[in-house]
């Protein structure tokens, strides 16, 4: 019935329908793809800040031996906090920005198929942040167990606040659900007239795997924090020996969520690798087929692999064999992407952009990630490598130099579109530059203090590590203020200075998002496009 | 118990022979830590070499197939015999790295026919050893001083990474570790053994070495383990096996003479001043850790024992709590932990420190009596 009232009064007041509300209220309210999507990214951007800033007190601390700024309890905090706002605020929430904004314009949708739960699955997460975050205030501190929170440190010997962080993660876990089911109603059911499957744009066919990802381990995560809530506060023993429990089953647990979830924050990334690439050589991408059919094998490998991170706790022979084969096994999906990356730059015509310049920056630097991951792979080497730096140099050159550059690749990409202004391109190459040299200083030598045994998640270490960390932290507080070239050439960007752009933005562009105007309307494909 | 704290300072000075600048691995000194190096470098080159591969495609592309250059985009897009090169040629590769990889796998995870066992127990943040062949335990707690960690004090070249009892192991023979813990998960972690194994609580996983050079090597605890998680080092001391034996005959003899000990001193009632200046030491080592030295805790996280309820009032709840813990938190059980003469010490120095004035003297016999269930 509403629906039939609502046709008619849009028939009759077109142009009303089409301006927004001003303010807060167009902010609040909203349920178009395009001020969700500018939320959303905003909002990861603001916590990629906070995550950096505690990324920082860490740095501090290490940047000599010795307890000089922070106590032991509070460098836990901010670990934890790092961790889990990089991951659920900044990386995730990113993507989804990206799949909101992105989506509906690459197949010729209107909008997302369910815009009200759109508006409530952005909405609920700073709550979620500001829930998590307040913690820290907390007597006793916020949650200082590692953002994996392992059983019993997390039930039985953590603090009060282990309540809250518990309510912000289902909290963030409800919104990526949402999002992930909005994308999938949306790929499976609001494609343009030919837009077929095997037609989608690369982006849009990473992201639905991704969704499909998202939904079958958010919940387990779900399952996880609440056995942890009772373990603590009800009496439960599912993590407790003592009571028939065992402390090992969590980390399964958490893995078989924590391993998709690594793929979760890196296949939208191999997706906007393969939109940039093409545009700027200037030829098509080499194997199309070949890459959405590795995506799928990559996410269906995810499922059976995630005891390679519990080489450790002493599972059985045959069990470390299985998982380090299955392990090993994903490195063939993935060098398949690299290689279809390179052979479409092979006799292409390339030029350099900013969002080209992070691109190849993510193939290179993901792929020394990559290869490191196979050295972890290895189980008898794993034991050397489980919990020191190597593993956290491993993880952060495919999640920063991974995910984070495809990020700001795709931002830079996408950018002139959505604002219709070209950005700042001397700020952009300043960021490019200052963000690429200092991250491999930030990055590069935690490899070797990892392989001579620095552990993980340690306040203060032994004066042979002292050199390294020095230049660990300089690269550490270089990277952080390189953002801030960003937030500036990004609130020049949002003020719409700049040189107007064509509709096609970039020489090589193409798909559908190339064909609408510059700047990208309010509304888009109310007519859907026919796709030949 | 005390006397072996004296052999602490021998290693403390005992010089690094740790590069400043060390980028690589180890080679350690098992022969399984040998095989696990030499497959850290073989996955190394076979990496390496993977990625000259690639970057060098992807940078004579980005050199020569530039537009500047005036390079024209080629048209050829997937063939399905490069595509089966590239997914068949890693596949074999893989495969030849997995070979090595399972019978270095199946001889680490082979802990069978042991000559030494030893017991390892990991809790916040110390470890134990028990010698399961001899009636030798201790525990071997962190030995740098709290000022070298607050800059008050040089730090030593051992920082962070020397103990007051190291554990001693015979060369050339198959010591088999037992790895358990107390309360939450901790790693023990020994990189010239190659062996890095969990300590579950309740559960108990192992491991061997069958140590080829004599000699100090160190490690740490490799999983987060709350607070002080970076600070519970790992030392063991291989000895020719004739020293060994030696060095374990002395320890149980130490041993045995300490209990001696401690059925005299349940004999005796020490004056307070003795107490205090025990307790002050024993509480320092033990406690402090999580109740702070000025015994104010963490607010929230340790409870202060100044001014508390059971430090002031109830003294048969403190005999209790410090014997036998606290279940649902981390309040561990001391009863095993310390004699009781430093049990009575502790408490002794609890009820009186920091302006607990309660006068109260808790005396070894009190603490017999509480383990006796009188």
């Amino acid at each position: 019935m509403s629906t039939v009232t609502d046709t008619i009064h849009h028939e009759n007041d077109l142009h009303e329908h089409h301006a927004p509300p001003s303010g807060i209220k167009r902010w609040l309210y909203t349920t178009n793809h395009k001020d969700i999507g500018t939320l959303y990214l905003w909002f990861a951007f603001i916590m990629f800040l906070t995550g950096g800033a505690m990324a920082m007190v860490i740095r501090a601390e290490l940047f000599q031996p010795g307890l000089q700024i922070v106590e032991p309890n509070f460098f836990n905090q901010m670990t934890t906090v790092h961790g889990l706002i990089m991951v659920f605020g900044a990386v995730m929430p990113a993507f989804t920005g990206l799949a909101n904004w992105l989506v509906p314009m690459m197949i010729g949708a209107p909008d997302m198929a369910l815009p009200r739960m759109n508006n409530w699955s952005f909405w609920i997460l700073p709550f979620a942040f500001l829930i998590l975050l307040s913690s820290l205030f907390m007597e006793g501190g916020g949650p200082a167990f590692g953002w994996t929170f392992y059983a019993p440190l997390s039930t039985t010997y953590s603090g009060d606040s282990t309540a809250l962080f518990v309510f912000s993660v289902h909290i963030m876990g409800i919104s990526s659900i949402m999002g992930a089911i909005n994308v999938i109603v949306t790929i499976f059911n609001m494609r343009a007239p030919g837009m077929t499957w095997m037609k989608m744009p690369l982006f849009v066919w990473t992201w639905l795997i991704t969704a499909f990802l998202l939904i079958a381990v958010m919940p387990v995560l779900a399952g996880a924090v609440t056995m942890v809530l009772t373990d603590k506060f009800f009496g439960t023993s599912f993590f407790d020996a003592a009571g028939g429990g065992d402390p090992v089953m969590f980390q399964h647990i958490f893995w078989f969520f924590g391993h998709p979830e690594v793929y979760i924050m890196i296949l939208p990334a191999f997706g906007i690798i393969s939109q940039i690439v093409p545009t700027f050589a200037r030829k098509r991408l080499f194997g199309y087929a070949s890459m959405v059919y590795a995506t799928a094998s990559i996410a269906l490998l995810s499922f059976i692999v995630w005891a390679h991170h519990m080489f450790t706790t002493g599972m059985p022979v045959f069990a470390e064999m299985f998982f380090m084969l299955a392990t090993m096994l994903i490195s063939v999906p993935t060098g398949v992407k690299v290689f279809n990356w390179v052979a479409t730059m092979w006799r292409g015509s390339m030029s350099f952009e900013v969002p080209m310049l992070f691109a190849l920056a993510f193939i290179v630097l993901f792929t020394i990630g990559g290869l490191s991951g196979l050295m972890l792979a290895i189980t008898p080497v794993d034991f050397q490598y489980h919990d020191t730096y190597f593993v956290v140099a491993h993880f952060h050159y495919v999640l920063v130099t991974g995910a984070i550059f495809s990020i700001m690749a795709a931002v830079y990409y996408w950018l002139p579109k959505w604002t219709g202004k070209m950005f700042d391109i001397t700020l952009a190459k300043w960021h490019f530059w200052c963000s690429l040299i200092s991250v491999n200083v930030l990055f590069f030598p935690m490899h070797f203090v990892g392989l001579a045994g620095m552990p993980r998640r340690i306040p203060d270490y032994a004066l042979q590590f002292a050199d390294f960390n020095k230049w660990i932290s300089l690269g550490g507080f270089a990277f952080g203020l390189s953002q801030f070239i960003f937030l500036a050439l990004l609130i020049k960007a949002c003020r719409k200075q700049g040189d107007p752009v064509s509709d096609q933005v970039w020489e090589g562009a193409e798909g559908l998002e190339w064909e609408i105007p510059s700047p990208a309307p309010y509304h888009t494909f109310e007519t859907p496009p026919v796709i030949k | 118990m005390l006397g072996a704290f004296n052999c602490s300072t021998a290693f403390a000075d005992s010089v690094s022979d740790l590069d400043q600048y060390q980028l690589n691995m180890r080679k350690g000194v098992t022969d399984i830590s040998a095989e696990v190096y030499d497959l850290h470098m073989l996955m190394f080159i076979i990496c390496v070499v993977i990625a000259v591969g690639v970057f060098g495609a992807m940078f004579y592309s980005i050199l020569f197939h530039r537009k500047s250059r005036g390079a024209k985009p080629a048209n050829f897009h997937e063939s399905v015999k490069v595509e089966i090169a590239w997914t068949v040629i890693p596949f074999i590769i893989l495969i030849v790295m997995a070979i090595p990889a399972a019978k270095t796998l199946i001889a680490m995870e082979d802990a069978s026919e042991p000559e030494v066992t030893v017991l390892v127990t990991g809790s916040q943040w110390k470890w134990h050893y028990k010698y399961m062949d001899n009636d030798v335990e201790f525990y071997s707690r962190m030995a740098t001083q709290a000022g070298e960690i607050s800059g008050k004090l040089d730090k030593g070249v051992n920082y962070l990474l020397e103990v007051d009892q190291p554990l001693v192991i015979p060369t050339d023979k198959r010591v088999r570790f037992l790895i358990t813990s107390d309360d939450v998960i901790h790693s023990w972690w020994v990189p010239d053994f190659a062996i890095k194994q969990d300590a579950n609580p309740g559960f108990i996983n192992d491991a061997w070495a069958k140590v080829n050079e004599p000699g100090i090597y160190r490690g740490q605890c490799a999983e987060l383990c709350g607070k002080d998680h970076g600070f519970m080092p790992v030392v063991v001391i291989a000895k020719e096996p004739a020293e060994y034996d030696k060095w374990i005959g002395e320890r149980q003899a130490i041993q045995e003479q300490a209990k001696a000990e401690e059925q005299r001193l349940l004999a005796m009632n020490m004056s307070k001043e003795e107490l205090m200046s025990n307790g002050q030491k024993i509480y320092n080592s033990a406690c402090a850790a999580c109740h702070m030295p000025n015994g104010e805790g963490l607010p929230a996280v340790f409870p202060a024992l100044k001014g508390s309820d059971i430090a002031l009032n109830d003294m048969a709840a403190h005999i209790d709590i410090v014997l036998n813990g606290k279940s649902g938190t981390a309040m561990a059980a001391f009863a095993k932990q310390l004699t009781m003469s430093e049990l009575a010490a502790v408490i002794t120095y609890e009820r009186n420190a920091w302006g607990n004035d309660t006068g109260d003297l808790v005396q070894a016999k009190d603490i017999n009596a509480a383990l006796n269930g009188q």
